[in-house]
């Protein structure tokens, strides 16, 4: 037998494990799942703030004179409209119009650009822009280089507001600065995967215990928590965040995810582009739509979905809200057949329990 | 931290016998583990159980697990307090926290299960500390 890769750590890994963390493998890394508990942290990014440690997230930055070229050539999304300082949601697509990975494009400059991409995605990302610079760009693969925090919540910003000269309440959403956090250069980025006001910050890892504990006590008063991949994942549910290997994968389309938003076919040439043109004309055949389990159940990750007795699709991301005190998912259907209201069955332990398709995201915040 | 008149599982559960009926729960070690409890799936009264077959499961908010009957038998209670408040199994797992209750159809089946000074020893084996 071979044995086993040993699983990759973040530079919070020892503390993590001194503050009690209940730890967990996802993909390849030993990462906090829970701290206090996903019930009670969630609450806490929703009624208050909580620091996420997701430096196994990966970097690729792309410079150079063409940069702009090849990122807008790599990505669905609208590069050329970036100003340096602005952010976007994007996808990295196969020529047969499926997900390599969905990323967050920085701009911070016009010949540079800072891709933040999936812990477990970040070599096959990397290979797939490197093979597509036929231009005079790098592209680096850097997450060795950074510590990614995400500090969530109401009172992010009032948290993180005490460790910086920077005016965080100017950075608009989806912008984000070069600045410093409690005396360290960071970039910070008003951007999140929890439905909440907050940031992401980025920073060189030899200062990350110090940072996350400055931080832990800046948000003292406010109530902020440590958080795990555990209440990430219940927080980007109720948001209607697509999770790579759930709602989008290499044979799964932006158009099928609900992700047309993020295509802008009228730009140019870019990887997948005539695929997904083909599929417009010709009409997807299945969509991701939110649901809610009317009967007593929890429909889960990967259960089967049937219409009228009949299998006809599969639950990408299941479980319970505790937000809205319901269980919910996202699940892909016939497109025919997905739209709101539409009455479905999840097979839960070989029963079919009612549920019914509802809008997403199931919460939105009132601020 | 585990009580003296309670017989466990492998499978972590327990069973506290009086007579020839059993309440049975989950262990302690079992709600830290699957974390915040947020379903509870039981098999009806009058339901027959068998000794190390499934007879329900507990959902937490990441991960499904099933429930081993520690006894076989037949359900003659169970908890209805868990369908609406499910954590009471975090907050009371050897107490508030029970599943069900069984008349033993097998009651030598008890000799077999764990003392709490073994159960807690095979605990300890089970998560290297």
């Amino acid at each position: 037998m071979t044995p086993l890769a040993p699983l990759k750590t973040t530079a919070l890994h020892a503390v993590h494990r001194r503050m009690g963390a209940k730890m967990v493998d996802f993909g390849g890394w030993d990462m906090p799942l829970q701290y206090s508990g996903i019930l009670d942290e969630h609450r806490a990014v929703r009624s208050a703030a909580g620091l996420f440690d997701v430096s196994h997230m990966g970097e690729i930055e792309i410079r150079g004179v063409d940069a702009t070229a090849l990122t807008d050539y790599v990505t669905t999304n609208a590069v050329q409209k970036l100003q340096p300082g602005q952010a976007q949601y994007s996808g990295l697509l196969y020529e047969h119009g499926g997900f390599v990975d969905d990323v967050l494009v920085h701009k911070i400059a016009h010949d540079h650009y800072f891709l933040c991409v999936n812990a477990s995605n970040q070599e096959k990302d990397f290979e797939h822009i490197a093979t597509a610079n036929k231009l005079q760009s790098s592209v680096e693969l850097t997450s060795d280089r950074y510590t990614q925090f995400a500090i969530q919540g109401p009172r992010a910003l009032a948290s993180l507001q005490k460790l910086t000269p920077a005016d965080l309440a100017a950075i608009r959403y989806y912008h984000f600065i070069d600045g410093s956090i409690a005396g360290v250069p960071a970039r910070i980025a008003r951007t999140g995967y929890t439905g909440e006001d907050g940031f992401e910050i980025y920073f060189a890892p030899e200062h990350s215990e110090r940072v996350w504990s400055d931080i832990l006590n800046a948000g003292q008063e406010f109530g902020i928590k440590p958080c795990g991949l555990g209440a990430r994942n219940t927080l980007r549910l109720e948001a209607g965040m697509a999770l790579y290997g759930h709602e989008i994968h290499s044979t799964i389309t932006p158009f099928e995810a609900a992700l047309g938003w993020i295509v802008k076919l009228d730009k140019g040439e870019f990887i997948g582009r005539s695929a997904l043109v083909r599929q417009k004309e010709q009409g997807i055949t299945r969509k991701l739509v939110g649901f809610e389990m009317t009967g007593r159940g929890i429909g889960r990750d990967d259960y089967e979905v049937f219409l009228d007795g009949i299998p006809a699709g599969w639950v990408s991301s299941g479980g319970p809200s505790p937000t809205l005190n319901k269980n919910i998912g996202m699940c892909y259907l016939p497109s025919d057949r997905a739209k709101l209201g539409q009455r479905i069955q999840i097979v839960i332990r070989n029963q079919a329990v009612d549920a019914v398709t509802v809008a997403v995201p199931f919460y939105k915040r009132a601020y | 931290m585990y009580p003296q008149d309670l017989h466990y599982t492998k499978q972590h559960e327990w069973v506290r016998l009086s007579d020839d009926v059993g309440v049975v729960g989950i262990t302690d070690y079992a709600q830290q583990e699957l974390g915040d409890i947020v379903y509870v799936d039981l098999p009806r009264v009058g339901a027959k159980v068998e000794q190390g077959k499934a007879m329900g499961s507990v959902e937490s908010v990441k991960a499904v697990s099933d429930i081993y009957c520690p006894v076989s038998g037949e359900v003659i209670e169970i908890n209805d307090a868990l369908a609406t408040a499910p954590e009471k199994l975090n907050e009371s797992p050897h107490g508030d926290g029970w599943l069900v209750k069984i008349r033993l159809s097998v009651p030598a089946e008890i000799q077999g299960l764990l003392s709490a000074a073994d159960y807690e020893k095979y605990v300890a084996e089970e998560t290297g500390h």
